[in-house]
């Protein structure tokens, strides 16, 4: 990597303007747009560790049913309802979400585009703000009497409407209101993300001219914001029959239960994508750079995108195939699901395309892109499986779902992240991270990872279902081959966990004290290693102006392998 | 993070140019949000009703359908006015015509909101509440939101109004404001329709 890294320069030709910011006003109330991703960023992160120690907790009463678990004690059929609901909920709600859309939406497109801040920035501190609220209502929730909601994350009424069932009264309602805060947030975020990229770009990007991952990043809210009116309707009527006794979802009442199924997904399936396309978008970055060679089919990609968003209101009810829908239905939406594999096939496609005959540089951002698409693809063949209405009857509600949808949430959210980190980390704080701990981190986390769910998939075609406390009382279920199964799974978890803490060391130390990063430590195209790094508030000290599309890597006839989008010749 | 401020040379000019301006874009994206909304509800109710044997259910008092086709044209009224007061603006020397046309739009979206109210008021009386059924629940969940977001959008065309006397209103930020209201009025009768005559 030596050669990488000679770019370097300095970040001197920023020059102090405005005088130095108190500490509130520079790392609580900022309204830069980077404050704002770092600060949405380390919430996630904050999440991550309590959504893992979650899993830690339940896996392990899985693995040693009744035993008292180190570091929390033992768990309770209560506890563990509670466990499972709100490790769900965190890792999509308050880890993907915000670190993918928000804090890569917020860090990245600015400085991408080439302009000095958001075009709403007080607006994107509210969003920050009403996020953190979200997240505090939630944590705040485990401490109630009852503890924290316990009738699954994809709350289904009537479970989750009466608490003579979830036996969570308080819980269960500042749940809901926690996902409902936090789908505000994003949505001021997401309107924020359209507005600046439609009108805030630098001159002469034009709409090809847009990094993959901006388009990403957009396209995923739009689909946010397209999908998520539903679900904020459902939550209200949800909320309401928790609070005041409504009957929306009384059966007994002439109310619906699996109206809310309808609501939940059709929200529910989109969401997919909007933390899948940011993660795509990142592994294309980082593949492009990393190959030394030109993004395979640019417009390719991004039609697939609108594709794979256009088809993805269409597929909700293939989590409903036992719910008692139409059979004809179920068809229709067989075909849809598996449909939408197309397009997202074809972008996989696109990336192998652009390793192929590339002068590959194996970083630890690469080696986190390249797993991505094995893992993910893993992920999505499983899902073929799901989606034909025929298989998913055996399959519904069983392991087999969640080893899937692991496999496609663990790459989106945590490869996806880490790619991200590695990659963008010495843009953000000015300093290299270490790729030796870094690799270490890679390995441990990518072996455990596949330590954890390939026996989970095994368990799921074995019958075992999600959602069991103890599963001696179940004699199919408790066989000592199941059983071993499980230990497996569960001691992966633990030593997964274990490997992320070379992550977080690595990531301390190199935020004091890597080594200095240069403005473009990876010789990259795109406008925001134009950038100081870290970049100042305001970004750029000359605003750039853009010539071409930003994946010019191995150009003939150029001296060197990269031609940044704002070079004129 | 470093805290150097940078001075841009000049911003602005080394942008694109917009397709709309800022804020009106922002309200087209938040309006099909809301649209959306509204399209959950609609198709909740919707199915709701159809799986229902009785709908209204025979032991809840009737809408009032008449007066509220009155009021109906009052709000689409105080929308029209709203338009008339944009038309007024844009031309010079409008601007007063336009404070009058908008005061006068906001007082009959005010009297919708009013009498919606009061409509409810007569409603509860005769025992119908959020728990009193299940159709009783989607009325006051459909009316209601819409009522939240007109009361939402008076308040925000009053700041406009406030401006305006001031003098200090811009265009986009009224074409905004606009949007908004627009949305408001051309989703009731949509509402009515469904809710009001089944």
């Amino acid at each position: 990597m030596a050669e990488a890294v000679t770019t370097a320069e300095t970040t001197e030709g920023a020059h102090s303007h405005h005088g130095e910011p108190d500490f509130w006003s520079k790392y609580i109330f900022s309204t830069d747009h980077k404050m704002i991703a770092m600060q949405y960023m380390f919430t996630g992160m904050i999440m991550a560790l309590i959504g893992g120690y979650m899993a830690y907790v339940f896996r392990m009463q899985l693995a040693f049913p009744g035993e008292s678990v180190p570091g929390y004690g033992t768990v309770t059929p209560l506890a563990y309802n509670s466990l499972i609901t709100n490790h769900g909920a965190i890792m999509i709600f308050w880890v993907a979400m915000p670190i993918l859309i928000a804090a890569l939406g917020n860090f990245l497109i600015p400085l991408m585009i080439g302009c000095d801040d958001m075009v709403f920035p007080r607006v994107n501190r509210l969003s920050y703000q009403i996020f953190l609220l979200s997240a505090i209502i939630l944590i705040a929730s485990f401490f109630v009497p009852g503890g924290g909601f316990g009738g699954a994350w994809t709350a289904y009424p009537p479970l989750s409407a009466q608490s003579q069932y979830n036996l969570t009264p308080f819980g269960a309602p500042m749940w809901l209101l926690a996902v409902a805060l936090e789908f505000v947030a994003f949505l001021l975020g997401g309107i924020n993300f359209i507005t600046t990229t439609m009108n805030a770009r630098a001159k002469g990007m034009k709409m090809y001219d847009i990094p993959i991952v901006v388009w990403m990043i957009v396209i995923a809210s739009i689909l946010f914001m397209a999908s998520v009116g539903p679900l904020i309707a459902g939550a209200v009527m949800l909320l309401f029959d928790q609070v005041l006794g409504t009957t929306f979802y009384n059966p007994d009442a002439g109310g619906d239960p699996v109206l809310w199924q309808h609501l939940f997904w059709f929200f529910g399936h989109p969401e997919v994508y909007v933390v899948l396309l940011p993660a795509m978008g990142v592994v294309a970055e980082v593949i492009t750079v990393f190959a030394r060679k030109k993004l395979f089919a640019y417009k390719t990609i991004l039609y697939t995108t609108f594709a794979t968003g256009i088809l993805s209101f269409f597929v909700w009810a293939h989590h409903q195939f036992i719910a008692g829908i139409d059979p004809r239905m179920a068809h229709i939406f067989t075909v849809t699901t598996v449909l939408i594999s197309i397009p997202i096939a074809e972008m996989l496609f696109c990336y192998i395309a652009t390793l192929y005959g590339g002068s590959i540089r194996l970083t630890t951002a690469m080696l986190f892109a390249l797993s991505f698409l094995a893992e993910f693809l893993i992920g999505g063949v499983t899902g073929i499986y799901l989606g034909a209405s025929g298989t998913d009857i055996y399959f519904h509600d069983t392991y087999f779902v969640l080893a899937h949808f692991h496999y496609t949430f663990f790459p989106i959210a945590i490869i996806g992240f880490f790619t991200a980190i590695y990659y963008w980390f010495p843009k953000m704080f000015g300093r290299m991270m270490n790729e030796t701990w870094g690799k270490i981190h890679f390995w441990g986390t990518i072996i455990c990872f596949n330590g954890i769910f390939l026996p989970l998939f095994v368990l799921g075609m074995g019958g075992q279902h999600r959602r069991i406390y103890n599963f001696n009382n179940f004699p199919d279920l408790a066989t000592p081959e199941m059983q071993d199964l499980r230990i497996f799974a569960t001691w992966s978890a633990v030593a997964m966990l274990v490997f992320q803490i070379p992550f977080l060391i690595n990531f301390t130390v190199s935020l004091f004290k890597g080594k200095k990063a240069g403005k473009n430590p990876w010789n990259a195209n795109t406008l925001e290693w134009v950038a100081p790094s870290p970049p100042p508030h305001g970004n750029f000290a000359e605003m750039p102006v853009v010539y071409r599309a930003p994946y010019e890597y191995s150009v003939p006839g150029r001296e060197k392998d990269y031609w940044p989008q704002n070079m004129p010749d | 993070m470093e805290s150097a401020f940078i001075e841009n040379k000049n911003p602005g000019a080394s942008r694109v140019t917009p397709f709309l301006p800022n804020g009106v874009l922002a309200m087209i994206f938040f309006v099909a949000m809301e649209v959306m909304f509204f399209a959950a509800l609609i198709s909740a109710y919707t199915i709701v009703k159809s799986g229902a044997l009785f709908w209204p259910p025979p032991e809840q008092p009737r809408l009032p359908v008449t007066a509220t086709a009155i009021n109906s044209l009052v709000l689409l009224a105080s929308g029209w006015l709203l338009f008339k007061a944009n038309k007024s603006f844009s031309v010079k020397g409008g601007q007063e015509a336009a404070t009058r046309l908008l005061r006068l739009s906001i007082i009959l979206g005010s009297v919708f909101v009013l009498f919606q109210g009061f409509e409810w008021v007569r409603l509860i009386g005769y025992g119908m509440t959020m728990t009193s059924s299940t159709y009783a629940g989607f009325f006051y969940l459909i009316v209601g939101a819409h009522g939240s977001h007109a009361v939402a959008a008076i308040f925000v065309l009053a700041i406009m109004l406030g401006k305006l006397k001031k003098n200090q209103l811009g265009q986009s930020e009224f074409w905004a404001s606009q949007i908004f209201w627009y949305f408001v009025v051309g989703v009731w009768p949509v509402l009515y329709i469904l809710v009001y005559l089944n």
